[in-house]
């Protein structure tokens, strides 16, 4: 636990006029087929400094966090360690060399005891060179007392809390000699609680001169816990600096490549400059949703006719909110009620069948088929209404797919091409046409324009603006800073799980959805937020 | 100690599913404030000895109903039948337990067996070491395949089952040439032998299962077995040498099986080509219905050793029968398979909930 040498070093190290950082990355790159992941990415981290590494989705952190501890080889660049070159080949070898890591997810065998957890690899032995179960278990016994946990050793892992798995993983990375400690998202699964925990494990690092990368979307726990911050966007590496001297807004608008300025409606995407004609009553209205770690009862309201845009960054809680309101998320609390109906069981299948579609963000995992042809994936949730006693008539099926061939301008040699062999756009038109041919009455979009080409971003745009013209009922996310302010007539903004404000008529602008993300000030107070509000009160 | 309570219940007394080789029972008279902690015991006892607790009883009853099984001729009988697929069965549980699967022990087996008894006319040792050699090679290249080149277990292992007894018929003319085993050698004794009656592939099984007991749950090699079929990514996040253990395993499988080959070889004084068909489903059998998950990451050496004999048990109750045409025997241990899988399940089920905060 406590390295004497570390201390040691770096006070010699003051003497001396430039003590070499702990560990270096000197102009990283690495790609994997067809993306850039990092782009000449430099990073220095101190001994006994608590680095913070901030990004967007695809930023970049975790390929650099993987290149860090060993789980890719990086294409170009150098990593340094105390001023040595050095190269992993394998995560044991950075392991070795004092670099341990905490996964967001945690990674550890969950049927091994918590004992054989902390000590896989490098388990006590006795004098027979077998491994010595009762040290083994009484050291782990004493390791996980000093992160606050109090469990019998010998109990599987699974049978613990997820916040007191978290615990033994900390444990057995920072029991390993470590010189640098790397936590992705560390704090994602721990009560507050046990996140007090945490902080007091890092600043017992930081007396033993211990480093600690510390990776979270929190905005306070970055500056209760950080010294320094790197951001990254893109690959690519943008700022690193003090984290003090840097207030949310900046740090957010370096994050989301934006300048803080007052724009508004400037006609950079496809959505119309008007706004919609916006029915009075919901038909939609979510109360309260709430699920451990994720949601922290959000309340909204969509009404017929307009595009709802959610803001947030990553990790705000924004595609669970998608995936609550579309039946696909069990929620520990929270009224959903469908044009005025409350929903006592929502699922996936009662919510299809009220009219609402979700077209999820992952759309090779959660959306199309590719190796079926575009009519069977357009028809592929409409079947059972295609259907007569189990037998689908192909009639019917060619009439629809052919409607909707045209009007969302689909391009495909014809309805039997495959979907894998077509474009992203198009393969999310043909996902929009598959909700679409089932009549919803409110359409859940998540991040409908990522990784798709501009010409088709732009028809994607026009026809979810038509939608709304339509009558539907949208509910928009996307990261697309643009996208969001010119799409939509109305921006609820969540952070961590609850909603943080919500951004209406004039106050749509770039600046007011920078502040409300970065939590500036308290973002537009009079508007939109009473509902938020009273519910504090009654709290 | 105040994390303590967002953590759990204070309960120590959990339940510890991964008992070393041959731990006791658990205490039947517990104290009624520990009664759920002793249903839990009992629980897990059962998930990872439940075998065991079937195979007591049922010899305890089929002692009174049939004389002719409660003698030490029949138990005799029963086990040296057992030893070899016993002794099969013992790398196919590291395997599984790896989370992969190995098809092709059954054809390993019988090829081990033919090397052996083609070898023995050299003596002893070369009738050990060829079919160690020439199945060994095999789990290797099988465990190579699988570890480095990231090839599906069930496909290399199908391919090598196929390949392996090809390479049978090959030495043996088709199965029209039989190497017969020099009579009264010392390689014959290894097979025919015995202690008190209890011949020695018996006694061979016996010290195999307790070493590689020892090895699973005393050694660091053993606990990666256990943590590459627990989650794989993390065992390699974890640093741990996740494709050797993977290779280690394979080779391991492919020379006990050539090994108990060559110990049937010598106790039938033969080289059988026949032997071995559906080899490899009986050993998996044994090592599921003796807890080991086919998913991997949890299982035992000691739960293998019962669901072997409790197999060999049940075909010889059967027997006993007499009525009974001795095809039954397939459909009961096919009923015994599923009542193991399906109360394993409610047992997992059981142990999670008790046990979560």
């Amino acid at each position: 636990m406590k390295p004497p040498e570390a201390a040691a070093s770096a006070a010699a190290g003051r003497q001396s006029p430039a003590p070499p950082p702990v560990l270096e990355a000197r102009g990283v790159s690495k790609h994997f087929p067809g993306v850039v992941a990092l782009d000449d990415v430099s990073f220095t981290l101190e001994a006994g400094e608590t680095h913070a590494l901030v990004g967007e989705n695809g930023a970049g952190k975790s390929t650099l966090i993987k290149v860090l501890t060993g789980v890719h080889r990086p294409d170009g660049g150098e990593l340094r360690l105390s001023g040595q070159e050095v190269h992993f080949a394998r995560p044991f070898e950075a392991q070795q060399a004092g670099i341990s890591t905490i996964y967001q997810e945690v990674n550890l065998v969950p049927l091994l005891s918590v004992a054989r957890n902390v000590f896989l690899g490098r388990e006590p032995r006795n004098r027979f060179r077998l491994i010595d179960f009762p040290r083994m278990n009484s050291e782990a016994a004493a390791l996980l007392d000093g992160f606050g946990v109090r469990v019998d050793p010998r109990r599987p892992l699974h049978t613990l809390g997820v916040g007191a798995q978290q615990m033994v993983a900390l444990a057995r990375a920072v029991s390993v000699n470590a010189q640098v400690v790397v936590m992705d998202e560390p704090t994602s699964s721990l009560e507050p609680r046990e996140v007090e925990t945490l902080f007091g494990v890092i600043a017992d690092l930081r007396r033993q001169g211990i480093a600690v990368v510390y990776v979270s979307h929190r905005m306070d726990e970055l500056y209760r816990v950080c010294d320094r911050v790197t951001v990254l966007r893109d690959g690519r590496h943008i700022h690193t600096g003090d984290l003090a001297e840097l207030d949310r807004m900046q740090l957010v608008s370096m994050m989301l490549g934006r300048e803080i300025t007052e724009v508004r409606r400037h006609g950079v995407t496809s959505f119309s400059q008007e706004g919609h004609d916006v029915e009075r009553r919901p038909v939609l209205k979510a109360e309260g949703l709430a699920r451990r770690h994720q949601l922290d009862g959000i309340s909204l309201n969509l009404h017929p006719g307009e595009v709802l845009g959610l803001g947030g960054l990553l990790g705000s809680g924004r595609s669970e909110t998608a995936k609550a309101l579309a039946g696909a998320l069990t929620l520990d609390a929270g009224k959903i009620s469908i044009d005025g109906s409350v929903q006592r069981r929502h699922s996936s299948a009662s919510a299809i069948r009220a009219g609402i579609s979700l077209l999820p963000e992952d759309r090779k995992a959660e959306g199309v088929v590719p190796g079926l042809s575009v009519r069977e994936n357009i028809v592929l949730a409409a079947l059972p209404r295609l259907s007569r006693a189990g037998i689908v008539s192909r009639g019917r099926q060619d009439r629809i797919v052919e409607i909707f061939m045209k009007r969302l301008r689909i391009k495909a040699s014809s309805p039997e091409q495959k979907v894998g062999e077509l474009s992203g756009g198009n393969q999310q038109k043909v996902l929009l046409a598959r909700w679409l041919c089932l009549e919803p009455k409110v359409l859940l979009l998540d991040e409908p324009t990522r990784g798709i080409d501009v010409g088709a971003k732009a028809e994607v745009q026009a026809l979810i603006d038509e939608l709304a013209q339509q009558g539907l009922a949208v509910l928009l996310i996307s990261s697309d800073i643009e996208e969001l302010i010119e799409g939509a007539d109305r921006i609820l903004v969540l952070r961590s799980g609850a909603s943080a404000g919500e951004l209406t008529g004039d106050q749509v602008t770039e600046g007011a959805l920078l502040e409300a993300l970065a939590d500036h000030s308290p973002a537009a107070p009079e508007a939109g937020t009473t509902e938020n509000a009273g519910e504090e009160a009654a709290r | 100690m105040k994390l303590m309570s967002a953590l759990g219940s204070p309960k120590t007394a959990a339940p510890l599913p991964s008992a070393p080789l041959g731990k006791g029972g658990p205490s039947p008279g517990s104290a009624p404030a520990s009664q759920t902690s002793g249903k839990d015991r009992l629980a897990s006892f059962l998930q990872s000895q439940g075998a065991l607790a079937i195979l007591i009883p049922l010899i305890l009853i089929s002692s009174f109903i049939y004389p002719t099984f409660a003698t030490l001729d029949n138990a005799r009988g029963v086990t040296v039948q057992a030893s070899f697929l016993a002794i099969v069965a013992l790398g196919v549980t590291m395997v599984i337990i790896t989370g992969g699967i190995d098809l092709s022990v059954g054809s390993v087996f019988a090829l081990g067996g033919v090397l052996a008894a083609w070898a023995s006319q050299w003596g002893m040792i070369p009738a050990l070491l060829v079919p160690l050699a020439v199945c060994g090679a095999i789990g290797a290249v099988n465990g190579l395949l699988i570890a480095r080149a990231g090839m599906a277990p069930f496909i290399v292992t199908l391919a090598s089952l196929l390949g392996a007894r090809g390479l049978l018929l090959a030495i043996t003319d088709e199965g029209a040439t039989t190497y017969l085993v020099p009579k009264d050698s010392a390689f014959a004794t290894l097979g025919q032998g015995s202690i008190w009656g209890f011949g020695y592939p018996i006694l061979i099984a016996l010290a195999l299962f307790g070493v590689i007991g020892v090895v699973l749950q005393r050694t660091s090699f053993g606990q990666t077995v256990f943590a590459v079929g627990g989650s794989k990514d993390a065992a390699t996040l974890m640093g741990l040498p996740v494709a050797r253990v993977r290779m280690t395993v394979y080779l391991m499988s492919g020379l006990l099986a050539g090994l108990a080959g060559a110990i049937n070889a010598a106790r039938l004084s033969s080289g059988v080509t026949i032997i071995g068909v559906g080899m490899e489903l009986d050993a998996i059998a044994a090592v599921v219905i003796g807890g080991t998950l086919l998913i991997g990451g949890a299982g035992s050496v000691s739960g293998t050793l019962w669901g072997v004999l409790l197999l060999a048990v049940i075909q010889n109750l059967i027997n006993q029968i007499g009525s009974l045409n001795s095809s039954y025997q397939s459909v009961v241990s096919g009923g015994f398979l599923i009542l193991v899988v399906v109360s394993q399940r409610y047992l997992t089920a059981r142990t999670r909930r008790g046990a979560a905060p």
